[in-house]
């Protein structure tokens, strides 16, 4: 598939490639691609959950009954990937608690609930910053400062990646603004009504990332958005339109038709020299540094089973429910999805909290679910899968079990995008067959890995009685329960006590050591696989 | 954990609206305009043997089915056990006794299909399955095909179907151009002495027509999206590249690549009987191999062998080497660069 | 002629078929080897349930066949599946002889009954408790297998057994439901 698709520039190749597979579907969205946004009502209670999709939790820095402004922070990263929380709205901190977060199976996670007092003041923003003095480090630090993460995908925290961007050399920058999932439109909303910022925050990225090149990707139906687009001085940056096929607007996709690389298997599209952001997601930088606002709120789409439809300006934090009455459910018998139809997450409890990756909230009505049938074979999912798997094959090691079989099978590049399932004539759950599969043997590994390490302790602890010659007085003065022996001579017990701190320090770090490859092994070691 | 089974529901949460029994009503439908012409030159005797083959297939089904404790509604009419029993009604001889066409099609479903695991699990095409076991069981039965042109109108064809007490139709039954060729070519005669016979038959029995026909109507279903274009183009391509070789070789002794295109079972093979989706690979490269073998072998046994045509034995043989050719055609994944 | 060559052709792919089988049915060399593959499978709790001192003991047993594979409850029927595969055996049922398969679970120790004397520690296989002598003791949470050895030591009964803490996010995804046939 050659897609001719030469529009904005030259410098970026004037063929776009098609990515492999792929698979039209319905576009479910006209309606929403001419509307303007509007503000969705305030809701009496924000929830912030800690744990975001990747990374560690958030540390709360408010207590309960702190009274808190819009813009406050609320909790600070715990580590390198995690995220900074702020507070949508004026109010007071009324709890920090489990409560329900989206989720396929519905389990709840800590929460900070802030209580709106309707006057919705704002703290006072951060100074702008100067770009054309401001350093790369001084935007990151200002963006991870805000709270910003990818607001298409999994949510990775935006300065992560433009961390990357640091230590590698980065061709091309791409502002992602495909959305090829059915409904969702408040990107294109975003881009029409804000098309300078987006510019702008393209601008910013490129700086911090010290980018050569930038692509807006859009897709050839969002006409209005590219004419805002183009209608900017866009600075060096180029418009790209790419076809409507699902799922166009997935990462690795998007990379593959700009550039005709591909992003290596268990790589970083840093790895093909690009760093690609959602557009969203530069609005957000925009608003970040040169008007000093946190992340606090965004657009989404609201669409399927509701009475007024809609792309809204919702605060982070605002219960689904909240917006679903808000929008005017129109069948009682409806499936509520955090995403879109084809990656989203179904809810099992329609009160969690919209979070910074929410892009849509979708009813879809109850269809006639047909039951699955065993799989014919007819190659369909082989066709469309843009990650060119096998998915029938993987389905059948998936569904017996064989964990070695789908890891052959490379399951773990598999991006879960639905596309197989999606044409699946005998309607088989595939994706779910691959998530249950991906689980299991995360869950596995980590018992593996815990198992290693209890068993180098104990090894560790056999060894010690040995040497201590298996008296039961040689164990009186044993005080430092890590104290294992290495291979070299060891000092006669009763010596013991008097090096133990040395001693244990230098076991510790064995003992870590070991923990990966089971002392007395012998040459055949770990080799199973 | 029992509770998350039934309400944990994984996305996509909508679907295509592809289904088994959709796919099967297209190549059912597809399958019309040859068994129009089919029945135009070979006689009504071709919808009777589709009748009785479809009709104990569908029966085998359902029994097999309440004997296994499945479900009827979603397997039944998926349109799986009906393309197998029309399938193997076009493949029978028009005037072959019911009872022939009747074990077949109870043999390919309950031993091809339901012994190993039903719809999505049988290793072979069930109707050509059951056809060869009629072959190898009642070969001069199988031979039967009726003498081209208006005989088969006249003849008491339901007598000849439905045999009371022993009456036989001989007068009405004789080899048809491949058989003919075939057997004339193995006989040492030269193809020119056969050339007369060759073209009569091409003619009068209509073999042209009817697979231009099948043609047809399997490009309609490549232009659905029905079957990928990787079988057929195989199988056809291989059909030429062997019985062109041949010919080259030796004129006189092998017919020509348009004899063998237009003879036979070449395009409802080509389009409906290899692209069975079950016994053939899933990969586009293992798809494109199946077809060139499949289309080699009909050649080399339409030649050589000692039936009357070569599409079932090539089908089922490469119906078996199906998991192996999917094994060694795995596609390169996204970002690996060997291609593993 | 061709009867040298069918016999030669047939005596070649019966040596090549009873290399793949001899490759095949015996994957275990040595039974010291097999007693570290089974190690490998075994859940590592160390709390001799299985009648064994340890899960390397109970593994050696078994590599000499004196151990059936159904006497780990911490394994449960996971690890007997595991054990099955790699022998190729069939599965058998946890042997309720040494236990029933429960949730996993840790101690923690009272600190403020502790009385410092150091049997705890002397009794714990994977050096999870910390404490001097005559000092108030503690169990590192994350290392603790939650054998139990080493409460029956304790002479002021201060060891207590509580649910392991869930790893964050430990949710799986369940096999789907699905109409099968
Ligand atoms: S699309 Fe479904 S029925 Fe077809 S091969 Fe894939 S899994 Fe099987
Ligand atoms: S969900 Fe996975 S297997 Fe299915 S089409 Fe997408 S990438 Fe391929
Ligand atoms: S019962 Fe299991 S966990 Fe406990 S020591 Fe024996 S093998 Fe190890
Ligand atoms: S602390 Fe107790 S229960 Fe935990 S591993 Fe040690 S002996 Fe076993
Ligand atoms: S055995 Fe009991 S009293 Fe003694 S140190 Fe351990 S916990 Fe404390």
């Amino acid at each position: 598939m050659e897609v001719a698709h030469a529009r904005g520039g030259e410098r970026v190749s004037a063929v776009l490639r098609g990515f492999h597979g792929g698979v039209r579907v319905p576009r479910s969205k006209e309606a929403l691609q001419g509307a303007g946004s509007r503000s969705a009502a305030l809701p009496p209670l924000l929830i912030y959950p800690l744990q975001a999709h990747v990374g560690t939790p958030a540390r709360p820095v408010v207590d309960v009954g702190r009274k808190v402004c819009r813009g406050e922070l609320l909790a600070v990263p715990s580590s390198y990937v995690s995220q900074a929380i702020h507070a949508g709205t004026s109010g007071i901190i009324v709890e920090i608690a489990e409560r329900a977060v989206i989720h396929p199976g519905g389990i709840t996670d800590t929460c900070i609930v802030l209580q709106a007092d309707g006057e919705d003041r704002r703290l006072e923003p951060a100074p702008p910053l100067d770009l054309g003095r401001a350093t790369p480090e001084a935007l990151l630090a200002r963006i991870a400062e805000a709270g910003i993460v990818g607001m298409g995908g999994a949510g990775f925290p935006s300065h992560v990646k433009l961390c990357e961007g640091l230590s590698n050399a980065v061709r091309l920058l791409i502002i992602n603004a495909v959305e090829c999932e059915p409904y969702i439109a408040c990107d294109d909303c975003m881009i029409r009504e804000r098309a300078a910022d987006v510019v702008l925050g393209a601008r910013i990225l490129m700086q911090a990332l010290a980018a050569s090149q930038c692509v807006i990707a859009l897709e050839d139906d969002m006409q209005l958005a590219w004419d805002a687009l183009s209608s900017c001085d866009l600075a060096g940056a180029q418009i790209v339109r790419v076809p409507a096929i699902y799922p166009a607007g997935g990462e690795k996709q998007l990379i593959r038709m700009i550039t005709g690389a591909e992003v290596p298997a268990h790589g970083l599209p840093i790895d093909a020299g690009v760093v690609m952001h959602n557009a969203a997601t530069a609005a957000a930088v925009a608003d970040a540094v040169v008007r000093g606002l946190p992340m606090t709120e965004r657009l989404l789409t609201v669409a399927g089973a509701v009475r007024t439809p809609a792309n809204l300006r919702v605060r982070i934090g605002t219960p689904i429910a909240h917006l679903l009455d808000g929008c005017g459910r129109s069948a009682a018998d409806a499936r509520v999805i955090a995403g879109g139809p084809m990656m989203g997450t179904r809810l099992i409890d329609e009160s969690v909290p919209v979070v910074k990756t929410t892009n849509c909230v979708l009813r879809l009505p109850a269809g006639s679910e047909q039951p699955a049938v065993p799989c014919i074979r007819c190659g369909d999912c082989v066709e469309v899968c843009p990650a060119q798997l096998q998915p029938q094959a993987l389905y059948e090691v998936a569904r017996a079990g064989d964990w070695d079989g789908v890891r052959e099978l490379h399951l773990f590049d598999c991006i879960e995008c639905g596309a197989c399932a999606y044409v699946c004539p005998s309607r088989l759950p595939l994706v779910h067959y691959y998530r249950h599969a991906k689980s299991e043997i995360e869950a596995l590994e980590l018992e593996q890995r815990r198992a290693a390490e209890l068993r180098s302790r104990y090894d560790a602890r056999l060894r010690r009685l040995a040497q201590a010659g298996g008296a039961a007085a040689g164990l009186e003065g044993q005080v430092e329960p890590d104290a294992g022996e290495g291979p070299a001579p060891a000092p006669a017990p009763d010596r013991a006590t008097m090096q133990a701190e040395i001693a244990a320090a230098i076991a510790r770090a064995k003992a870590r050591r070991a923990a990966y490859t089971p002392p007395a092994a012998g040459g055949d070691g770990d080799g199973t696989r | 954990m029992q509770r998350d089974a039934e309400t944990v529901i994984s996305s996509p949460h909508i679907h295509s609206g592809a289904s088994v029994g959709g796919v099967m009503r297209r190549v059912l439908m597809a399958l019309l305009p040859g068994v129009i012409v089919s029945v135009w030159f070979l006689g009504p005797g071709v919808l009777l043997q589709i009748a009785i083959a479809t009709l104990a297939a569908l029966a085998a089904e359902a029994a097999m089915l309440s004997v296994r404790g499945l479900a009827m509604r979603p397997f039944l009419f998926d349109g799986t056990a009906a393309v197998a029993g029309v399938l193997l009604g076009l493949a029978m001889p028009p005037l072959a006794p019911w009872w022939l066409g009747t074990l077949a099609a109870v043999f390919a479903m309950v031993v091809v299909k339901h012994a190993y695991g039903g719809v999505g699990h049988n290793l072979f095409n069930p109707a050509m399955a059951g056809y060869a076991l009629l072959l190898v069981c009642f070969p001069f039965a199988m031979k039967a095909w009726p003498v081209p042109g208006a005989a088969v109108w006249t003849a008491d064809v339901l007598g000849a179907v439905f045999p009371v007490d022993g009456s036989r139709v001989d007068a009405v039954s004789g080899a048809t151009a491949l058989s003919f060729v075939r057997d004339g070519l193995q006989g040492m005669k030269m193809l020119s002495e056969l050339r007369p016979a060759e073209a009569a038959g091409l003619a009068a029995g209509g073999a042209a027509w009817v697979n231009a026909a099948f043609l047809g109507g399997g490009l309609v279903l490549l232009a659905a999206g029905v079957i990928r274009w990787q079988i057929p183009a195989g199988f056809l391509a291989g059909l030429i590249a062997v019985s062109l070789l041949l010919h080259l070789g030796d004129a006189q002794r092998h017919a020509s690549p348009l004899f063998h295109l237009m003879n036979g079972a070449t395009m409802l093979g080509a389009f409906f009987i290899a692209t069975d989706p079950v016994s053939s690979p899933v990969t586009p490269r293992g798809r494109l191999v199946f077809g060139l073998l499949a289309g080699a072998v009909v050649v080399l046994i339409r030649r050589f062998g000692q039936y009357p045509d070569g599409v079932a034995f090539a089908v089922l043989l490469m119906n078996a080497a199906a998991p192996l050719i999917d094994r060694y055609t795995r596609p390169r994944v996204y970002g690996e660069r060997d291609g593993r | 002629m061709s009867v040298v060559i069918a016999m030669a052709v047939l005596a070649v792919g019966a040596l090549g078929a009873a290399r793949i089988l001899i490759a095949t049915a015996s994957p275990l060399r040595g039974s010291h080897d097999v007693a570290l593959r089974i190690d490998r499978l075994l859940p590592q709790t160390q709390c001799g349930r299985c009648l064994y001192a340890g899960c390397r003991p109970y593994a050696e047993a078994i590599a000499r066949g004196e151990a059936r594979i159904n006497q780990c409850p911490p394994g449960g029927a996971a690890t007997i599946r595991r054990l099955a595969r790699l022998l190729g055996v069939e599965p058998l049922a946890l042997n309720p002889r040494h236990g029933t398969e429960v949730p996993a679970s840790v101690v923690v120790i009272d600190e403020e009954t502790c009385i410092g004397c150091t049997k705890c520690i002397q009794a714990c296989p994977v050096d999870a408790i910390l404490g001097a002598a005559r000092q108030m003791h503690t169990v590192i949470a994350a290392d603790c297998t939650g054998c139990e050895l080493c409460i029956p030591p304790c002479p002021v009964d201060c060891i207590a057994v509580v649910p392991a803490p869930a790893a964050t996010h430990a949710w799986r995804w369940p096999t789907p439901a699905e109409a099968s046939g």
